[in-house]
């Protein structure tokens, strides 16, 4: 009897990230999510540049690696081009926050009905842990060697707190995934990010807490605890726009 | 043969496109060729299918060709010279992907903000590819509003035939100029498309459109098949007109505006007797090479009138090997050659009337 299986939604491909490293839970859940919701043969995923810009071969469906920060457009003309594609991005901080601001905030603001995975780990991985807009402050990093002064450079970005305020986003979450109990919610998070897009409803982002152990320069056990002390109070979880719930 | 109608070869093109079965436009405001986004913006939601998107940027609107021209389909999108180089890492992305798409320049005055009246400065940029690494774009360089059609319907033709990207290297002239033009129907040929993303169906394994490969061996392999795709384009799609050049002594090359204004200029010089002929590159890659080096064999010069510092000069060059010398005439930063300057410079050139 099986207990348990890798998705189908992922590829045999051995995953490259470092050991402890959060990504491979989060593919993880987008693709059980994939399966569960009956989608994998109408998906097709954005792959952005960061450590994650493999995952054109993690994840078992049609995939295009974008240009840094310009996945949501690329997604963009996926959707458009036929509307029945089930279109995602798996994007981290740089990506999104940094160079792709523009392209998130008018993907949202467009009301395209795509959802987009944001692993937020605090820091720039693939190229060696440089500063990142949602680095925080006092955090040392490769480009903040003194610890992020936001004096001289300013204060993260709150990408679920900035988006909420453009009216076409309609469901925007923070997870986290540094315990069960938080991994739990991060998994129904993404199932309702991919409902929504399957119900026509509009543009679904979830933010995941992630860790990035080497760069952070922890083990994987102390950066789960640096998450839990350091990222939650600054980032809190929760929902920040859901409009299946609007006010009378 | 369908009626003439007056239009803005902007207009033109933006027909074209739609008659060539282009359903998909992301487009950006940018004089002079806003007309083709209007253009698109009314016509295209009429259309079965038919998606325009007024991007936020010449950046997101590439990015979402890139999306499109992923899926197999018939996209476009259109600027002029600033936006250009806004879609340059688009641009290098969409050849090293080795996606169907194509983009319209409509040049104006540079470098920088520049002006907003028609150039031709962005030559090298176009036919060096304009983004980083080795690559090319078919390029197609229209000389009336007649072209404008012609030569968008044959590009996104091209560009489906040979999975790569078409240019339409229009200057602002062609762009705002009106001109009696037709549209004939189109017979839009089919191509391979296997590889496009439609979703797997769970019936085949995924396809991956990349342009990531961190094999050296297989990303060498990879440019070295693609240049020999180019190589068999640059024998067999060069396109070009000859005019008055059966008993030239001299040769002017010229595309565009400045072919227009050449013709007038050549036809003042052969009433002074002056035997002078023109070679018009229609495509400017691949350029011509074949008739210019032939043409070296039997002229004395070459005059290359661009509407920029000398840019196509190089290729003319290039291709006669310098076997004779090549002159430039050219007007830049929006100004436009007079048939009288031109003329003049034949003139000066040619030592006056033979």
């Amino acid at each position: 009897m099986v207990v348990y299986e890798k998705s189908k939604a992922l590829t045999d491909a051995p995953l490259h990230y470092c050991p402890g490293c959060t990504h491979g839970i989060v593919h993880k859940l987008v693709a059980e999510v994939l399966e569960e919701l009956g989608v994998r043969g109408r998906a097709i995923g954005v792959a952005s540049v960061g450590c994650s810009v493999f995952t054109y071969n993690y994840f078992n469906c049609d995939m295009v690696q974008a240009a840094h920060g310009r996945a949501p457009a690329v997604a963009t003309g996926l959707k458009r081009s036929d509307s029945n594609n089930i279109v995602f991005t798996y994007q981290g901080d740089g990506d999104l926050a940094a160079i792709g601001t523009a392209e998130t905030v008018h993907s949202a603001a467009r009301r395209e009905n795509i959802t987009v995975i944001f692993v937020n780990n605090a820091i720039y991985g693939m190229t060696g842990g440089q500063m990142a807009p949602t680095t925080l402050p006092g955090q040392v990093t490769q480009t903040s060697p003194y610890g992020r002064d936001v004096e001289k450079v300013g204060y993260p970005v709150k990408v679920c707190e900035m988006l909420s305020q453009v009216d076409g986003a309609y469901y925007l979450e923070r997870v986290a995934v540094n315990n069960v109990k938080n991994i739990k919610k991060a998994k129904a998070a993404i199932k309702k990010a991919f409902q929504n897009q399957i119900d026509g409803k509009g543009f679904s982002l979830v933010e995941v807490l992630s860790t990035c152990p080497t760069n952070w320069g922890k083990t994987p056990e102390d950066a789960l605890v640096w998450l839990e002390e350091n990222m939650l109070p600054y980032y809190p979880l929760g929902v920040y726009k859901d409009a299946d719930e609007k006010e009378d | 043969m369908s009626e003439k109608v007056l239009m803005k070869g902007n207009e033109a093109l933006a027909e074209a496109a739609i008659m060539a079965g282009c359903r998909h436009y992301f487009g950006y405001p940018i004089t002079p060729q806003t007309e083709v986004a209007a253009y698109m913006a009314k016509r295209m939601p009429k259309i079965d299918g038919g998606v325009f998107l007024q991007a936020e940027s010449e950046i997101a609107a590439i990015n979402m060709v890139i999306g499109v021209a992923a899926t197999g389909k018939r996209v476009m999108t259109s600027s002029s010279s600033p936006g250009i180089s806004l879609k340059s890492e688009g641009i290098s992305y969409l050849a090293g992907c080795d996606l169907p798409a194509l983009i319209v320049n409509v040049q104006r005055g540079g470098p920088g903000l520049g002006g907003i009246q028609p150039s031709q400065s962005d030559y090298f940029q176009a036919t060096r590819g304009g983004g980083h690494g080795d690559y090319h774009m078919i390029v197609l360089a229209p000389s009336s509003v007649s072209e404008m059609v012609k030569l968008t319907i044959h590009g996104f033709d091209l560009a489906d035939k040979y999975r790569m990207t078409s240019m339409i290297l229009a200057d602002g002239t062609m762009g705002q100029m009106m001109e009696p033009v037709s549209f004939d129907d189109v017979k839009i040929n089919s191509y391979d498309k296997s590889w496009a993303l439609t979703g797997t169906k769970c019936e085949r394994k995924p396809n991956i459109v990349n342009s990531l490969s961190l094999n050296s061996e297989q990303l060498e392999e990879q440019n070295f098949a693609r240049f020999e795709k180019y190589r068999l384009i640059e024998e067999t799609e060069a396109m070009y007109e000859e005019y008055r050049m059966d008993d030239a002594e001299y040769c002017v090359v010229a595309f565009g505006v400045a072919a227009r204004v050449s013709q007038n200029a050549i036809d003042m010089a052969r009433e002074k007797g002056i035997k002078v002929g023109m070679i018009r590159p229609i495509t400017v890659w691949p350029f011509p090479k074949k008739v210019l080096n032939e043409a070296a064999d039997k002229v004395k010069a070459f005059i290359s009138v661009e509407l920029n510092m000398g840019q196509m000069i190089e290729d003319i060059e290039l291709a006669t090997r310098c076997k004779k010398p090549v002159y430039l005439c050219n007007r830049v930063g929006g100004m436009i050659p007079s048939p009288e300057m031109i003329f003049e410079k034949i003139s000066e050139i040619t030592g006056g009337q033979n």
